[in-house]
């Protein structure tokens, strides 16, 4: 009989840690090699991850929410034969939730409490205390106060020593109240002031976009550009490939013409069709054309990918592309579906709206926005007609790509999708 | 095997896992309690209340002996002296903490928590197994609570067997030692040592400050010391116990060297029948590493002022965690908190004061700030003092023959009071307004308009807040 450590594994490329989403095996259970044994949240997707053995658990580290770096030991096992007990190195401890603690601001020096008035203190404004004195209150005050998500500190007292009562803090709360009353001009409908809050942890995949979004958004300089192309020839083209697509064939969407569209453009303008590894000042453009597609889950944003468009026809980038969103939303995508992505396409779908400035899906160069198809009246050859309009916005990262390179390949993908016949030339 | 779901599962029947899973069955949460003894943990079953037991009987037999003297006293004469039966002493002890087990597991009951008897092994923070085979019992839970408990220090050197024993076998031996060495003068220590004096052993006290009860201030530690001085108990202070060998004829020498001395034929001896050791306890945690909470480097459980741990839905409350002090009634504050931040409850643990009482004769008892602590947080002081000596009640009862007295401290400017500090026989059943004065904040003119019943103790509490005034009525 020997120990087998596992580590957690390298899930995927630049994987570096992953959150413990659920663990399907329990202390004592006997697992088969290939079970699935953990299920982990990667910044690119869950995955389950199989026992490397047959054996019987004998310890697992960390629970959900908790995050693994990748080659920890996460589980061990009893095993026939020797195992791998070396691996059993003490593991870190799992990460702590970040819990700042509530640092009240520095009380400022002041007159050793002087009698403050009952008349409210604005609200947010601290109290002069004696320095190194906390607010004065019984323990039912206190509570009080906690329950209504007031500070002390904030709350003058008018007893001695300026002691809090409950008609301290009768007068605080209304304070706030009567100010936004008298305000109210005559005959209009009164409303009540809501001071309750909610707080949402910020955790699993909302915390994975958080820190892709701030990596994106505090390193990459965007420059954004707007455009609008005239899709009413591309509209036309649709609707009859779509009334006479070969069976089986799914619907075409706007999507895989600008997919298409993308890939001439991008192969004209390589620049754009980049990763920028900003550690090392290294921008690899890439041959393969990988789009990310930005998909909205249940669960939070997600970019699947659809790999080598360059390889494809109209009919299988629409395949495809429906094949990896539709794993994505229902949580069935692999690692593989939802990474190696070389430029992203991010489209709002029905709430299309007029612009955006969306934010580069790092180490990417690019992204393309896509606003809904419209009918507008526009002015051609001195007169107003009506054609079908569709705003592209786009960012880019301007430490290597400049406005022009930006806005050349947007007006290239503006004159393929205007002239849909050059697009499959 | 059986698999259990709960909302709330506790680890550890104690005076703060009891009180989580009482408050948890009021609020609704279906509960479940696992303890591996008695429901009671260390404070009912080996701690507060069977000592307590012990120490009012030693008083008894202290003031029998009294009245055994020729001529008696208070003219109440005994013809011979009090004898002692140190079984049924243990006996009736026993009774009394079994009176309070099953009170508190009727009251779990009545609460609707399920109470599981048996060790908790973890599986991961959120399951637990109790039992082994097929009368084994998984529980699974929404919400854990770790009341874990602590364990007294055990020292590397002198390890517990027959001679060396623990406050857990010191309160349930069932002959008297003639003699008791006890390691470490702490209050626990004391307790007992002053209770086994008055039953009748000899008592020593080898301790490696040069105070006993070191954490006390001078002023407050003396008249405990003159009393153990007068009870004939034996202090080496400033000494290192360095083991225990038996001797010939079944007892046990006690090996202790002073600390500054590295000469080891300097190292003196004293032969006893039982070596108490109470140099502390540590949290019990070791069982709890498959749950992958974060422990600080004492093995404490580390929590946040809501008792929440590193794990999501994983609280520690009482002597586990690192929060607050190593007493009861912390633990069951921090019990009922944890419980009703469960149910949804917005609550924290950020108490003004937190009482400590020593339980020896005299007794001890500390609320907030004693003078020097007052003054090195950087708040102008003012002091007051009142003795039992000039208190009435304190000498129908003979309370003052101690020589304690009751010290407050308040602030000068303000005059908020920022702690009471008392020594004397009775006095710790003054604690309770001082704790709840300084818990609403009180200042000195709150307690001196306050109306304090005569005769009584409480007296002294009115009394020494106006000597901090300036201007007691029954002092000079």
């Amino acid at each position: 009989m020997g120990t087998f450590a596992f580590k957690m594994p390298d899930i995927g490329e630049g994987v570096v840690e992953g959150e413990v989403v659920e663990w399907l095996v329990a202390l004592g259970d006997n697992v088969k090699e290939d079970d699935p044994i953990l299920s982990v949240m990667t910044d690119k997707a869950t995955v389950e991850i199989p026992s490397p053995v047959d054996g019987k658990v004998t310890k697992v580290i960390g629970e959900a929410g908790d995050i693994l770096p990748v080659g920890v030991v996460c589980i061990e096992f009893e095993v026939d034969g020797d195992g791998n007990a070396s691996a059993s190195e003490a593991p870190p401890a799992p990460q702590a939730e970040p819990e700042p603690k509530a640092e009240p601001a520095p009380e400022p020096k002041a007159e050793p409490v002087a009698k403050a008035e009952p008349a409210p203190a604005p609200a947010a404004a601290p109290v002069a205390r004696a320095a190194g004195t906390k607010a004065l209150a019984s323990p039912a005050v206190r509570q009080r106060a906690r329950q209504a998500n007031i500070h002390l500190d904030h709350v003058a007292g008018s007893g001695p020593a300026g002691r809090i009562s409950h008609a301290d803090l009768d007068a605080h709360i209304a304070g706030g109240a009567r100010g936004a009353t008298d305000s109210r001009p005559m005959g209009s409908t009164p409303r009540t002031e809501l001071n309750g809050t909610e707080e949402i942890k910020v955790i699993g995949l909302r915390r994975k976009i958080a820190e892709g979004m701030i990596a994106s958004y505090s390193t990459i300089p965007h420059f954004s550009y707007f455009e609008e192309v005239d899709v009413t020839a591309l509209e036309e083209l649709r609707q009859h490939l779509n009334a006479t697509r070969p069976e089986g064939a799914p619907k075409l969407t706007y999507l895989p013409f600008i997919m298409q569209a993308l890939v001439k453009a991008l192969e004209e303008r390589p620049e754009c069709n980049a990763l920028y590894d900003d550690d090392s000042n290294v921008v690899t453009r890439h041959q393969a054309i990988n789009l990310g597609i930005a998909t909205q889950t249940d669960r939070g944003l997600f970019v699947p990918v659809v790999q080598h468009v360059e390889a494809m026809d109209i009919w299988q980038s629409a395949t495809e592309m429906t094949r990896v969103t539709s794993a994505t939303r229902d949580g069935k995508a692999t690692a593989e579906d939802l990474s190696g992505s070389t430029f992203t396409i991010t489209s709002l779908g029905r709430l299309g709206g007029l612009g955006a400035t969306p934010i580069i899906n790092k180490p990417e160069v690019g992204i393309l926005g896509v606003h809904n198809a419209k009918d507008r009246a526009v002015v051609r050859n001195g007169n107003v007609v009506i054609r079908r309009i569709m705003n592209l916005s786009s960012s880019w990262d301007h430490r290597v790509v400049d406005g022009h390179d930006g806005a050349s390949l947007v007006q290239l993908v503006k004159g393929y999708l205007e002239h849909p016949a050059t697009i499959f030339m | 095997m059986q698999t259990k779901k709960c909302q709330v599962l506790v680890i550890g029947a104690g005076p703060g896992g009891y009180v989580a899973a009482i408050r948890a069955g009021q609020l609704g949460l279906s509960t479940i309690i696992v303890e591996g003894e008695k429901a009671g943990g260390t404070c009912l079953i080996r701690g507060c209340i069977p000592s307590k037991a012990l120490i009012h009987a030693a008083h008894q037999f202290h003031k029998l002996a009294k009245h055994a003297e020729k001529d008696g006293h208070m003219g109440i004469s005994i013809p011979g002296p009090a004898e002692l039966n140190m079984a049924n002493l243990v006996n009736w002890k026993e009774g009394i903490v079994n009176r309070l087990n099953k009170g508190v597991e009727h009251l779990l009951k009545t609460a609707g928590a399920e109470l599981v008897t048996g060790w908790a092994v973890f599986q991961d923070a959120k399951t637990v197994k109790v039992g082994e085979g097929k009368d084994a019992t998984i529980i699974q839970a929404e919400h854990v609570i770790l009341a874990n408990g602590s364990i007294p220090i055990e020292l590397p050197f002198m390890p517990y067997n027959e001679h060396v024993i623990s406050s857990r076998e010191a309160l349930s031996l069932e002959q008297l030692p003639e003699h008791v060495a006890i390691v470490g003068g702490g209050y626990i220590g004391l307790e007992l040592g002053i209770t086994f004096r008055m039953l009748g052993s000899k008592v020593t006290v080898v301790e490696a400050m040069d105070s006993v009860l070191p954490i006390f201030d001078k002023e407050i530690r003396r008249p405990l010391e003159i009393s153990i001085k007068k009870q004939k108990i034996t202090t080496h202070l400033g000494v290192f116990a360095k083991g225990v060998e038996p001797t010939k004829d079944g007892r046990a020498q006690l090996n202790f060297i002073d600390k500054n001395e590295s000469d080891e034929s300097k190292m003196q001896n004293i032969v006893v029948d039982k070596v108490l050791v109470t140099v502390g306890r540590k949290p019990n945690s070791v069982s709890l590493e498959p749950t992958g909470v974060a422990l600080d480097e004492r093995g404490f459980v580390k929590v946040n002022e809501r008792c929440e741990t590193n794990m999501r839905g994983v609280y520690a409350i009482g002597d586990v965690c690192d929060s607050g002090e190593m007493l009861a009634h912390v633990a069951s504050f921090q019990g009922e908190m944890v419980a009703e931040i469960i149910a949804g409850h917005k609550r924290a643990y950020d108490p003004v004061a937190v009482p400590a009482i020593v339980f020896t004769e005299p007794e001890i008892v500390s609320v907030g700030l004693s003078p020097e602590e007052a003054k090195a947080a950087g708040h102008p002081v003012i002091i007051g003092k009142f003795p039992l000596g000039a208190n009435g009640r304190a000498l129908t009862q003979e309370a003052e023959k101690t020589a304690g007295f009751v010290r407050v401290c308040a602030r000068e400017d303000d005059h908020r009071i920022l702690g009471i500090q008392g020594v004397g026989t009775h006095i710790s059943e003054l604690v309770g307004e001082w704790t709840l004065a300084l818990e609403m904040g009180a200042l000195l003119e709150d307690i001196a308009g306050t109306i304090h019943a005569h005769p009584t103790m409480t007296e002294m509490t009115h009394e020494a807040v106006l000597a901090t005034l300036g201007h007691a009525i029954h002092t000079v």
